[in-house]
């Protein structure tokens, strides 16, 4: 099924002219449009302030994309945008604001999983549905039926990316190296053994580092005495960088490619690591230069708007605002949330910026990741 | 043999680091018996003031790293006016001072978060031509070569130094006994502050060689190296140079070793000083140290 309300009228020229035009809709024939009012939940201070402001613009020109487009019988989405500073206590805030003030059709965000801990109960309690943009931490979605989530997590990312470096690759042996006093670089330790036990890659050393550490030498020169046909790393961007740099100064040579976690995903590292971050390997749930119509377009239209690429976070919450419409416009009605949620449950194979989107049983994302390599500077779409 | 004799190669090069640090740090206790707690917030500064003096003034290294030791030296002089000259008559002026260097830590600390910002900053790509050399299995790249040849170079000029030249020879003359000193003409306030000046400049040394070659530098990064230090001066012998450099040599190796054979790096401090504890059970006075007798 194809929501052509939602996908029509991108290029920028277009809207730019709505925008204009969008005034006199609002007071004309706005009795015919299905009004869905979405309350999004967003980082726009604190910790998490750097992705809330990109996941901001993605679903801002989301729902401008879709109300330029917007029909006699269409879907007219009204955002209604919080800060949740980062912090629990203040999503609570902005939940019970939405839940019973604005009385809105479901709700996108909060920005962290951390947060998301928290607010969801409080929406799952009011039968309330929500669409995390950017969790990816484990038990969000099992808080409750309500609950949904359009990011994919490392349990998927992972798998299907040493699928990927065994079948092209030839990769039969990896040293396993990561951070061993950090939950998520633990988490995607655990994520990629399972991984790799699935697959069949044998792991011939496990290395650790702990979490400041600066000399990554003595585990990497210990690695490469295995002769591994990669080294798998599960690490944040700093230390990221720092084994990278290292490996290809102990003469780790290039064939034998580093492949990383979703730490790894971060312009962080091409601007750290340089050179020695070329043939890094990373999945992750979305890359810009993916070939995908949609995501061309989306990428254009979001460059021409914001005067930067938009990155992941920007394409999850453009591609939720999407499925929230798409949910509202199968349920028929803005304040059923019942309907709503049964219809979000619903979506299939539905085309959005991250590939064809389905939700599974238990309610997470489920697209092709991307498998990205680092070439020329940049990410690339690793075969593309 | 050649994974070991990497690994004895790194274990040397952060050894060379440490013991660049340590030579600093154990002066200024060889000459005043005073611990100076903010050595480790010097060497930050020194990184991280030759890291703005590449990017931001766009000086060529080799004039980034004198210019800026030489910033570190003019701290030392500061650290010596404001945090211990003022204890120096009081009795206690050795604990006092200890805890007044740790009020100057938490000042410069703060002076590099306000200056440089919490993040990991990193030297600009291309600030020094890194070449690697490979025998076999073997790998060394020219700045290891560099930072290590700089880090000896250092320690073995401030050891003639001390040994041979006049102002050295004062500087070992107030060590021993800095009243007797006086009686025989020498200018000793003088002679203390130009001993922090030599040693914040040799940390403030080891910090750019710290942040050049792991190439990440942070305000907190003093943190990492200060423990090590104390340890590795306590290992040589308080107030011995050559208890310093070869304690940081010991040091680097026995970090190295442990994360190899144990393939993490959780226990790497732990043995370090267990090392350490048991060094101080055989030896009270470390390696180089002697009882009763200060050198500097």
């Amino acid at each position: 099924m194809r929501s052509n309300h939602c996908r029509s009228g991108v290029l920028a020229t277009l809207f730019l002219a709505f925008i204009l035009l969008s005034g006199q809709l609002c007071t004309g024939a706005a009795a015919a449009v299905l009004e869905a009012k979405i309350g999004l939940a967003l980082s726009m201070t604190g910790g998490a302030a750097a992705y809330g402001a990109t996941q901001k613009q993605g679903a801002q020109l989301a729902v401008d994309e879709i109300n330029a487009a917007t029909g006699a019988a269409g879907i007219k989405v009204v955002p209604v945008f919080e800060d949740d500073a980062s912090q629990p206590q203040q999503g609570i805030t902005v939940f019970n604001k939405f839940i019973n003030g604005d009385k809105v059709a479901l709700i996108i965000g909060p920005t962290l999983s951390n947060t998301a801990q928290v607010t969801d109960r409080i929406a799952q309690q009011a039968g309330m549905p929500v669409l995390a943009v950017s969790n990816t931490a484990k038990g969000i979605t099992e808080i409750g039926d309500y609950i949904f989530r359009d990011s994919l997590t490392e349990m998927i990312v992972i798998p299907y990316t040493m699928k990927i470096a065994r079948e092209k690759l030839g990769v039969h042996k990896v040293a396993v190296f990561y951070g061993n006093d950090d939950a998520f670089t633990k988490g995607g330790y655990d994520a990629f053994k399972k991984a790799l036990a699935d697959a069949h890659i044998e792991i011939v050393t496990e290395q650790t580092f702990a979490k400041g550490d600066r000399d990554f030498s003595p585990q990497l020169t210990q690695i490469k005495g295995k002769n591994p046909d990669a080294i798998v790393v599960s690490a944040l961007v700093e230390e990221a960088s720092g084994i990278v740099i290292q490996a290809r100064q102990l003469g780790i040579p290039a064939s034998i490619p580093i492949i990383g976690g979703n730490g790894f995903n971060s312009p962080a590292l091409l601007a750290n690591a340089g050179e020695a971050a070329e043939g890094v390997m990373m999945g992750a749930a979305w890359n810009a230069s993916s070939i995908l119509p949609l995501n061309k377009k989306f990428v254009e239209a979001f460059t021409a708007k914001y005067g930067h690429p938009p990155d992941q976070f920007a394409a999850q919450a453009y591609a939720g605002v999407y499925l929230a419409c798409e949910a509202v416009k199968r349920a028929g009605s803005a304040t059923d949330h019942k309907a709503i949620r049964k219809a979000m449950s619903e979506i299939k194979d539905l085309d959005t910026v991250l590939g064809k989107f389905s939700f599974t049983p238990e309610r997470d994302a489920d697209h092709t990741p991307v498998v990205q390599v680092v070439k020329g500077g940049k990410f690339a779409v690793f075969g593309e | 043999m050649d994974l070991l004799a990497q690994q004895l190669i790194n274990g040397l090069f952060i050894g060379s680091v440490y013991g660049l640090f340590a030579v600093g740090y154990t002066l200024v206790f060889g000459v005043l018996d005073i611990l100076n707690l903010a050595h480790a917030a010097v060497f930050t500064l020194g990184g991280l003031l030759a890291l703005w003096l590449v990017e931001t003034a766009g000086l060529s290294l080799w004039l980034a790293f004198p210019a800026s030791v030489l910033a570190c030296g003019v701290l030392g002089l500061i650290l010596d006016r404001v945090a211990f000259a003022p204890l120096r008559q009081r009795a206690d002026s050795n604990f006092s001072g200890l805890i007044s260097s740790i009020a100057m830590a938490i000042i410069f600390e703060s002076a590099a978060l306000g200056l440089f910002g919490a993040r990991t900053v990193r030297f600009p790509a291309h600030t020094v031509s890194v070449h690697i050399w490979r025998w076999g299995g073997i790998s060394i790249t020219s700045l290891q070569v560099e930072i290590v040849a700089v880090a000896l170079l250092l320690m073995v000029g401030l050891t003639q130094f001390l040994n041979r030249a006049r102002a050295g020879k004062a500087i070992r003359a107030v060590a021993e006994n800095d009243r007797t000193a006086r009686l025989l003409g020498i200018h000793v306030d003088g002679i203390i502050a130009f001993t922090f000046f030599i040693s914040s400049a040799l940390g403030g040394a080891a910090g750019i060689l710290f942040g050049l070659y792991f190439d990440s530098l942070s305000p907190d990064m003093g943190r990492s190296i200060e423990l090590k230090g104390l340890a590795v001066i306590i290992l040589g012998g308080m107030g011995s140079i050559p208890g310093a450099i070869i304690g940081g040599l010991a040091f680097g190796l026995s970090e190295v070793l442990t994360v190899a054979i144990t393939g993490t790096s959780n226990l790497r401090d732990a043995v370090a000083f267990t090392v350490l504890f048991a060094v101080l059970i055989l030896r009270p006075s470390g390696i180089f140290g002697r009882r009763k007798m200060r050198e500097a």
